[in-house]
């Protein structure tokens, strides 16, 4: 076990020892999942504060699933409803959780870097549930979980990523660890959606959806974040599905055994077509399966070490 | 910790670890009355290398019946975590058969503290309810901290808290046999004694299959808490 850290905060930081411990004390914690009384008292006694300043429903969820399961306590903050509202600061919001003591506080947060300020000022251990269009690093652990599982190994494989890669947190985490478990990425999209740095992560860059998609293992497709789109990326949302979108007959020109992945939630009809989103090739529900495993493991590793 | 071992005496060599597993195969089948509704739950790691060899020798007891043999980690259940600077690693249940209404054998490499049998008790109950748990182990070695008693015993072994009892595995250490250790100390006039082997992994954790040097899983007497001591 090489797992050292205080916090989770990015994929950028992970070595591949310590992806690796993660992928396999969640491939472990599998088994949780089938038994008929799903809970273990490894976390009795530790609470796991989600603190969301932006909408979620499978993270925030699948990291409640995951410390309940491990009889954590979980509290759920979100910036509704709360103090945030009236003009608190995040910060200063951190520092009145962390006078009730908690072990973990899992943020998202609408501003890059938010967790790791966070991490810097708070004693508990920060996990980084997606901060901006920077990282959502236990999304590309469970990515990285599921294309384990299906394919057996990591290393050796061409995962394509498709879509809005200029605002995706999932794509910048994936890219980051695919790159450090030795996978090779490409990603596609249309110019305005991919970022001009792109290839300095050591990435290849794609314009032809089916040039970029004929030999790959997995094909990663983004979500199109309307609402982070300001203005005048794509011509429109019908164009973007044609040229972009995958459907069963742009499906034909790839390989066999190709594993569809999406992080959800899905656009059906826009980068899925529903025949697609739940064919066979899709392992979208193995990915959110994975998602409560591998926060399981993430909080394991983090909450139950010393002097969380 | 990097405290070195030396060995202080060798305590089971093959053949007789090989006639204690035998003789502990016919006392389960004797018990038990029969194979049926028995299965063997071997502790991670060595503990199920133990139980699969009673459940061959079952087998061969009894005809060819064999007993189901499940691993049981007992990680998530420890009563530690969090009083270690390093989390212990997470290795997984394998257990694919129902256990309610059975007659359970727990399997472990050596009894200490007991630590480990009380995590393994609990892990064990959330998994169903059996007829009745049983515990066989190779060695006990005594210092229990908890009320708990083996049934099947293969060598009761007096030791000294300090010292280890190091239980080696063909399928994982290339060789058969159980020794007592005792740390390497520094002797008076001497330079400090090398040692014979760095302590390769710590003492809490379950050692690893497939390393090339031969590991003992030791118990050991610095931390009375830490997995490997029960």
């Amino acid at each position: 076990m090489t797992w050292k850290r205080k916090d989770l905060l990015s994929m950028q930081d992970l070595e591949a020892g310590e992806i690796r411990d993660v992928l396999d004390t969640a491939e472990s914690m599998k088994e949780i999942a089938t038994r008929e009384i799903k809970k273990v008292p490894t976390l009795r006694g530790k609470t796991v504060v989600n603190l969301f300043y932006e909408s979620s429903t499978r993270t925030r969820t699948s990291f409640e699933i995951a410390g309940k399961w491990l009889s954590a306590d979980v509290i759920n903050f979100s910036a509704s409803g709360s103090s945030a509202e009236k003009g608190e600061s995040l910060l200063d919001t951190a520092k009145n959780i962390e006078a009730m003591s908690p072990d973990v506080v899992v943020v998202r947060h609408k501003a890059s870097g938010a967790p790791a300020m966070l991490a810097r000022n708070l004693r508990c251990a920060v996990v980084n549930a997606g901060d901006g269009a920077h990282e959502h690093p236990t999304q590309a652990l469970l990515d990285l979980l599921t294309i384990r599982e299906k394919k057996g190994h990591l290393e050796g494989l061409n995962v394509t990523i498709v879509g809005d890669v200029a605002h995706s947190r999932v794509a910048r985490s994936d890219i980051h660890g695919m790159k450090t478990m030795g996978i090779t990425v490409t990603v596609a999209g249309p110019p305005t959606l991919i970022p001009a740095a792109c290839q300095e992560l050591g990435v290849k860059v794609s314009h032809r959806l089916e040039e970029a998609i004929a030999h790959a293992d997995v094909i990663m497709m983004l979500r199109l974040q309307h609402e982070r789109m300001t203005a005048g990326f794509i011509p429109s949302l019908r164009e973007y599905s044609r040229v972009w979108g995958l459907s069963p007959d742009k499906l034909k020109h790839c390989r066999s055994d190709v594993l569809i992945m999406h992080p959800g939630p899905v656009n059906r009809g826009v980068e899925l077509s529903p025949e697609v989103a739940d064919g066979p090739y899709s392992v979208i529900l193995d990915q959110v399966t994975n998602g409560v495993a591998v926060r399981m493991a993430v909080l394991y590793l983090l909450a139950g070490s010393k002097g969380a | 910790m990097s405290v070195a071992y030396r060995e202080k005496a060798q305590v089971l060599d093959e053949g007789a670890l090989d006639r204690a597993l035998t003789r502990i195969a016919h006392e389960i089948v004797e018990q038990a009355g029969g194979v049926k509704d028995i299965a063997l739950v071997g502790i991670k790691t060595r503990g199920v290398t133990l139980g699969q060899r009673i459940a061959a020798k079952i087998a061969a007891i009894e005809g060819g019946q064999k007993p189901a043999v499940g691993a049981l980690d007992i990680t998530l259940y420890r009563d530690d975590l969090g009083l270690k600077a390093e989390q212990p690693v997470v290795r997984g249940t394998e257990i694919p058969f129902p256990i309610k209404g059975r007659t359970v054998v727990l399997v472990d490499d050596v009894l200490f503290t007991g630590r480990t049998i009380r995590a393994a008790l609990d892990a064990l109950m959330d998994l169903g309810r059996p007829r009745v748990i049983r515990l066989a182990v190779l060695v006990d070695r005594g210092h229990r901290e908890l009320p708990i008693r083996p049934d099947y015993i293969g060598k009761n072994l007096p030791t000294s808290r300090r010292e280890t009892v190091a239980v080696l595995l063909r399928e994982h250490d290339g060789t058969d046999r159980v020794v007592i250790q005792e740390p390497a100390e520094r002797e008076e006039g001497e330079p400090q004694p090398k040692a014979r082997r760095a302590n390769m992994e710590s003492p809490s954790e379950r050692s690893e299959e497939g390393e090339p040097q031969p590991k003992a899983r030791r118990a050991n007497m610095d931390s009375p808490p830490e997995r490997s001591e029960g």
